[in-house]
């Protein structure tokens, strides 16, 4: 790949935290990828014990006997604050660090945001995939997964998410629960594969991290991933109604809310025309968004042809609270409030994001800074009545607010 | 009093008030507007019913205002329907002259015409209108009635508007509990675009806009002819529901606010300029930019314009429209509606009069009773056609739709 011995090869790691992070790990792991080490670290030492071949690390063994950190996302970031020096060995030598986390519990919410920032030190780019908790799981468990998210958010360079409760649209009567979470950990591990295809082999219009990061990062809002694939004779129309019925793009409708989005289509041979009537249909239900787009030959795919699409929610759409009420929420929860990470760590985090990217994205923050300080972006008097779509957008959505004029 | 099949009940469901419209064909048949009802609509948005309970009780005030005012009882209306499921395409039929001398007989323009109606629906679509635009006649363009010439081949584009089926039911459902009969549904955007233009204006080519608060309905008039007709659920609602997001005030707030300080262009004269409104005790409470309130409506007009613009553009249309623009429906109270128009459409706009039928001034001169009076005027052209004969009873042919239980 690399022209000469003297440029290193760009190596990628995985690694999963806590019990859901690890499974997914796990089921990655299957997939056998060349050169893509998986690594587990868990708080429980009977869920780490079932792993076979990857490597494994037991945080905070001294303070909690490897009995779990018992859904309490502070002892979790105690147990990775602990062992800081084996989470930095795991993450020793590697460029991009995928960390699968599913956040609510303990160890992924507590220690995730700190192996997080550990593989950031180490100088690593690091993309959290965040696995959310079900509804049914109970409020609890959602604001502790809303917190994690939030701290993810200000250790990785990208965070995805991947709520499960996604996952209930795939699932009938009859899947069992084992089945219910193959297909999630199926999802994170295709996902991965994918973005690995994407950044480390050769491709005819190459995607690279940055343009990743481009999409992904300084958005305050999570990303979210899907992949479709798809074989026969139309297999592009096929493959872009199965992306836009993906659960996650939430019938194209995800798509109008989008400010960036990578697209990275891989076949084993592809058409022009493929290439358009795919990249067609992604614009048009995205009109206002940065989209990039890649393109690679693998000739392990045959006739199949699989298309990744990396899509990160405009601002103002996500629901996420501003940055400045959630820190203003945080002392409510006193339990919380010391894992907040250390301002020396947020600080250079926080202003490396600017640099280095296109104009659309500094346009996006601009935006930011004129806007109301927003709640959710709510549709008022037509939240419960059929959205008017014109072309991708929501005409139920202000105006103005979707041409972005600022009101200041 | 006066003979029943004399009077005409136009009765419009809005998403902003239910309206009943009572018009008369007098002696000397023409068409007298007697009285109007109306009632605030609680139960419909974007011009759909979505809670018919409530929506029952408004139409049963509204008509009992109307037949108060007229002195007259209500037994059947003429139903205007709208939503963002009703759109409009234009299809052609061809039908090849088979008989020996060319001559095209009846017989040939009644198949080009059910040709031209036999199109590819979904089952769960139904069609409200089948408009008749002009023949073609080997080609040749602009013919009104071929019977007599010669030709090959005759062609006859007709304008369908369709919409579901099931939602077209509610509104029906609804008057029909009030022991009301049916006489026919018409699309609001057709309802009054009748009332409001002139044949001239016909003639010359005009687009008219129904800037309701739920929906926004147009008509393209050229030639004598519709050409097209369209919805866009989009209207009065959305600038309310916008300016209280972007205002952050409560709906009602907004609703009065863009009543009283809105405009849809925004001049340098309100930069900066605010205004204090009054809390609910009286006493000064928040400040509102008049500037961010025009700015906030100025764009969502501009964008219902702009959408129809380019619906319009596509076609081709615009370049026909002689006449110009004819704005109705209560957002055409709207300070400055006019400008805006007329800088999105290249064109002149106004808003319209129903300047076609006599009777009460008060109600003629109201832009948002357009789609009323439109309808009674539809259903005035119905009677005539019924008691010359010259079509089947328009009851039967919405048959299917008016007698599903």
């Amino acid at each position: 790949m690399s022209p000469g011995n003297s440029i290193r090869k760009f190596t990628i790691k995985v690694l999963g935290i806590g019990g859901a992070g690890c499974n997914a790990a796990r089921h990655f792991a299957r997939l056998n990828l060349p050169d893509v080490p998986c690594a587990l670290l868990n708080t429980d030492a009977a869920a780490l014990g079932q792993a076979t071949s990857e490597s494994k690390v037991l945080l905070g063994f001294k303070s909690m006997r490897g009995l779990g950190a018992g859904g309490d996302p502070e002892r979790g970031r105690q147990a990775a604050e602990e062992d800081r020096d084996q989470i930095r060995a795991a993450c020793e030598g590697a460029d991009l660090i995928f960390i699968i986390a599913g956040v609510g519990g303990g160890t992924g919410t507590g220690a995730g945001p700190v192996v997080a920032r550990i593989a950031k030190e180490s100088g690593a780019l690091v993309l959290a995939m965040v696995i959310l908790p079900f509804d049914c799981e109970g409020g609890r468990r959602q604001r502790q997964a809303q917190m994690g998210l939030q701290e993810f958010k200000k250790a990785a360079d990208g965070v995805i998410c991947l709520p499960n409760q996604k996952l209930l649209q795939f699932v009938d009567e009859k899947t069992s629960l084992p089945e219910a979470f193959a297909i999630g950990n199926d999802w994170v591990a295709q996902g991965v594969r994918s973005m690995w295809r994407m950044l480390s082999q050769p491709s005819l219009i190459n995607v690279d991290f940055a343009d990743l990061c481009g999409v992904l990062r300084d958005r305050h809002a999570e990303g979210s991933l899907a992949t479709a694939e798809a074989q026969g004779e139309n297999r592009a129309t096929e493959v872009i109604n199965k992306l836009l019925a993906h659960p996650l793009i939430e019938n194209g409708h995800g798509l109008a809310e989008t400010a960036g989005a990578l697209v990275s289509i891989a076949a084993s041979n592809l058409t022009m025309n493929e290439v358009t009537r795919i990249m067609e249909q992604i614009t048009r239900h995205c009109e206002q968004a940065h989209v990039i787009m890649g393109a690679s030959i693998d000739e392990s795919f045959g006739d199949r042809l699989s298309v990744t699409l990396v899509a990160s929610r405009r601002e103002s759409a996500a629901n996420e609270e501003p940055p400045a009420h959630s820190r203003m929420e945080v002392p409510s929860n006193a339990r919380f409030t010391n894992p907040a990470p250390p301002p020396a760590v947020q600080l250079p985090n926080g202003h490396g994001h600017g640099h280095g990217h296109g104009r659309g994205r500094k346009s996006s923050s601009r935006l930011r800074q004129t806007q109301l300080p927003l709640e959710i972006l709510s549709k008022g008097r037509f939240e419960k009545s059929e959205p008017t779509l014109h072309q991708g957008q929501d005409l139920d959505v202000p105006t103005y607010i979707r041409r972005g004029v600022a009101l200041n | 009093m006066f003979d029943s099949a004399s009077i005409i009940v136009g009765l419009e469901i809005g998403t902003s008030k239910v309206c009943a419209v009572v018009g008369e064909i007098n002696a000397a048949g023409s068409l007298n507007i007697i009285g109007v009802g109306q009632c605030r609509s609680r139960g419909v948005r974007k011009g759909e019913i979505v809670d018919p309970a409530t929506t029952s009780e408004d139409v049963r005030n509204a008509i009992v205002e109307a037949e108060q005012m007229a002195d007259v009882e209500i037994r059947s209306v003429y139903l205007g329907v709208t939503g963002g499921h009703i759109r409009g395409f234009t299809n052609r039929g061809v039908h090849p002259v088979v008989s020996a001398d060319r001559e095209i007989t009846k017989e040939d323009v009644e198949d080009v015409i059910k040709n031209a109606k036999a199109i590819n629906l979904p089952a769960e679509n139904y069609v409200l209108h089948a408009i008749r635009q002009h023949f073609l006649v080997d080609g040749q363009d602009g013919i009104s009635d071929p019977v007599g010439m010669l030709g090959a081949r005759v062609e006859v584009d007709m304008h369908v508007v369709h919409g579901s089926f099931n939602r077209l039911q509610n509104p029906i459902r609804v008057v029909k509990g009030l022991q009301l009969d049916v006489e026919a549904i018409v699309f609001n955007g057709l309802a009054s675009s009748l009332a409001l233009l002139t044949n001239e204006q016909k003639e010359m080519g005009a687009l008219v806009i129904d800037l309701g608060a739920g929906a926004t309905e147009y008509a393209v008039y050229s030639n004598g002819i519709i050409k097209q007709i369209g919805a866009l659920a989009v209207g009065g609602d959305h600038i309310s529901n916008d300016l209280a997001f972007g205002l952050k005030a409560p709906l009602s707030r907004a609703e009065e606010l863009k009543v009283q300080h809105g405009a849809a262009l925004l001049d340098d004269s309100v930069k900066g300029q605010t205004v204090t409104v009054k809390n609910e005790l009286g006493f000064a409470g928040k400040t509102i930019n008049i500037e961010h309130l025009r700015r906030i409506m100025s764009l969502r007009l501009e964008e219902i314009f702009q959408l129809i613009e380019q619906q319009l553009s596509s076609a081709g249309f615009l370049d026909y429209l002689r006449a110009g623009v004819v704005l109705s429906g209560g957002g055409a109270r709207t300070a400055e509606i006019q400008k805006l128009a007329e800088n999105v459409f290249q064109l002149p706009a106004v808003v319209g009069k129903t300047n076609c039928v006599n009777g009460l001034r008060s109600a003629l001169d109201q832009p948002e009773f357009a789609t009323g009076i439109g309808l009674v005027k539809f259903g005035s052209f119905q009677q005539k056609k019924r008691r010359t004969g010259v079509a089947r009873s328009i009851r039967e042919s919405f048959h299917s739709l008016l007698n599903r239980e």
